[in-house]
């Protein structure tokens, strides 16, 4: 097991290198500079920013300057807000937005995983079609549809919690659900189809032989399963939840790193954008790899030596 | 007549891999049987029906009410302002008085299209890009397939947003920015459909028969994945609209006072508390759209791989 970490660990670096290459190229080769707005900027002022952020030199060199200072943890100036670094930024907004995230997974587990379970347990009842049609059309709606909706009916109508903005627990709650009702209702279907798939395999059948109550059975042997296939859908719905989080983000007024990044990528502040997109990379890239450590967890056939 | 039958047998016995790969598009027992399962699914049928109602109120309802009643999407009526939902206006007017029926028809016309040709792009590139990358095998296939894992890292949606900034906001360029990125499943799928396909005997004599191999891939190989590519296709297109709508709610994508369903969204939005109905009813017609899709292309996948099933 450690040695199949430290190979994937090590395998990591020269993705790493590819996507912060690939991004740097994406970024820098668009047309367009972060100087160019509707008031001209006198050529001798625009050297001086120019030279500022290194951006006078040949790009072969501001690369390799940029990753050396990706090394050292430095993502450079952001061009949009002069006063601040990416990294304060990043450090302003990226704790919020992964709280939201958070809040939004907790969610979709908790209702998703339930309602999958009772579908596979009740399969073809009244309560299996209820739970899957009700997953059908969670899937359905939209985030910028529901979060309105939630924000008319349960603050401006029922004046249960705040309708926008950022301070203690009640801020999270809208925004959370917001968010993870559409994941909540995928987690559900691969639930069910999950235990379905063990359902009547002999494992099952020699727990329910040796007398293990239904509950047991359920819990400990079938939700097993049951959770094969959501575990790795986890990997791609925490990196959507986590770029999905922009359109909340406006929704509810919320302070994270969303907004900062559709600006960023409007007024081509090369450093932000880079940050923004090799921050959710590299977390996409541990994500991935703590998954198939679960995998190997939950699945005993699974062998990594 | 013996000896000449035996002739054209022996031809025959040469000929069938072009002829089997030909009927397999044209429809054999497989995709009989799957339309029969997809027409016994009564749901997926009326989801089926439903959309293309609303697909046909989109293309001639704008000119029909232009007509009848001499409006269409960018008419104003100052002199009332904002009215709630009336049989003149079934949908009420917006803030600009604009009647909201023929603006969401009008953004439903964008949605539909720009989805349908959003999944078509990504359908196409991601089956070629699978296909020409497992056929190939070795280090070709572990190249191209690590392209996909990286692309794969890279967040999806802030993708599709530089992407916008750089080609500009119009709407074709936001199809072709959706499908660019959008391909990396049907890749994989096609990859490892391909990748069993492969090894079969009738690849292996129509290779040994001197097919080359573009004729391979594009007349063994391709239409034999059909079934998988055409599952995930009707499944990517509600995936596509909502990004649309997504973009255009956030701003990027179509352009006012042209309509999409999410910038109609996005104003209803902001102007639920007075007007209820320029937010329930665009949102509504998106929801309703998407449940259809998303329930057609379950029926689909049912209908065309019953072991799918869930």
């Amino acid at each position: 097991m450690t040695r199949y970490l430290l190979r994937r660990l090590v395998e990591l670096v020269p993705t790493a290198l590819v996507i912060i290459a690939a991004s740097f190229a994406l970024v820098r080769l668009a047309p367009g500079s972060p100087f160019s707005s509707e008031k001209e900027i006198p050529p001798e002022i625009r050297q001086q920013l120019e030279a500022r952020y290194g951006f006078d030199r040949p790009l072969p060199e501001q690369f390799v300057r940029y990753v050396g200072n990706l090394l050292r943890g430095d993502l450079g100036l952001s061009t949009k807000y002069p006063q601040r670094t990416v990294n304060e930024i990043i450090a302003a907004g990226f704790p919020v937005t992964l709280s939201l995230a958070a809040v939004a997974l907790v969610w979709s587990l908790l209702v998703g995983i339930t309602a999958g379970i009772i579908g596979a347990v009740r399969q073809n009842t009244a309560w299996d079609h209820a739970a899957m049609t009700t997953a059908l059309v969670g899937i359905s709606v939209p985030s910028f549809v529901l979060g309105p909706l939630l924000v008319l009916v349960v603050s401006l109508r029922l004046h249960l919690l705040p309708p926008a903005g950022w301070g203690d627990w009640r801020h999270l709650i809208l925004p959370g659900l917001t968010l993870g009702t559409i994941y909540a209702a995928s987690i559900a279907r691969l639930t069910r189809g999950g235990m379905l798939e063990v359902i009547r395999s002999d494992f099952i059948r020699t727990a329910r032989a040796k007398g293990l109550s239904e509950r047991l059975v359920i819990w400990r042997h079938m939700l097993r399963g049951g959770l094969l296939p959501v575990v790795s859908y986890l990997g791609p719905a925490i990196a959507s939840m986590l770029t999905g989080s922009v359109v909340v983000e406006k929704i509810f007024n919320v302070p994270g790193i969303g907004p900062y990044f559709v600006d960023a990528a409007f007024n081509r502040d090369y450093f932000l954008v880079m940050g923004i997109v090799l921050l959710y990379a590299f977390f996409l890239l541990l994500l991935n790899l703590v998954v198939d450590v679960l995998y190997g967890l939950l699945d005993p056939r699974i062998d990594y030596s | 007549m013996t000896t000449p039958a035996t002739s054209t047998a022996t031809t025959e016995q040469i000929t069938p891999p072009a002829v089997t790969a030909g009927d397999l598009v044209a429809g054999t027992s497989l995709w009989q049987d799957a339309w029969r399962r997809l027409r016994k699914n009564s749901m997926a049928v009326a989801s089926g029906l439903f959309i293309l109602l609303v697909g046909l109120a989109c293309l001639v309802g704008p000119p029909l009410l232009a007509a009848t009643y001499g409006y269409d999407a960018q008419t104003q009526d100052l002199a009332y302002g904002p009215q709630s939902p009336s049989w003149q206006h079934p949908f009420g007017t917006d803030f600009y008085g604009r009647d909201l029926l023929v603006r969401v028809l009008v953004g439903g016309r964008v949605s539909l299209s720009v989805g349908l040709l959003a999944a078509l792009l990504a359908a196409t590139i991601g089956t070629v890009y699978g296909a020409v990358a497992s056929y190939a095998g070795g280090l070709v296939d572990t190249l191209m397939m690590r392209v996909v894992d990286i692309l794969y890292a890279l967040p999806y949606m802030f993708l599709v947003i530089i992407l916008v900034t750089i080609l500009g906001k119009s709407l074709l360029l936001l199809f072709l920015a959706l499908g660019a990125v959008g391909w990396l499943l049907t890749a994989r799928v096609v990859r490892g459909q391909v990748m069993s396909l492969k090894e079969q005997d009738f690849v292996l004599a129509a290779r040994s028969l001197g097919t080359p191999g573009r004729d391979i891939v594009l007349r063994h190989l391709i239409p034999n994945t059909l079934g998988p590519v055409i599952v995930t296709f009707t499944l990517t297109v509600p995936a596509m609209i909502l990004q649309e709508a997504f973009l255009s709610f956030l701003g990027l994508g179509v352009q006012p006072p042209q309509p999409s369903l999410g910038s109609l969204i996005n104003d209803g939005a902001n102007q639920m508390l007075v007007f209820w109905w320029t937010l329930v009813f665009p949102g509504g017609v998106m929801t309703l759209l998407l449940f259809a899709l998303n329930f057609l292309g379950d029926g689909v996948r049912d209908a065309l791989d019953p072991r799918m099933r869930t």
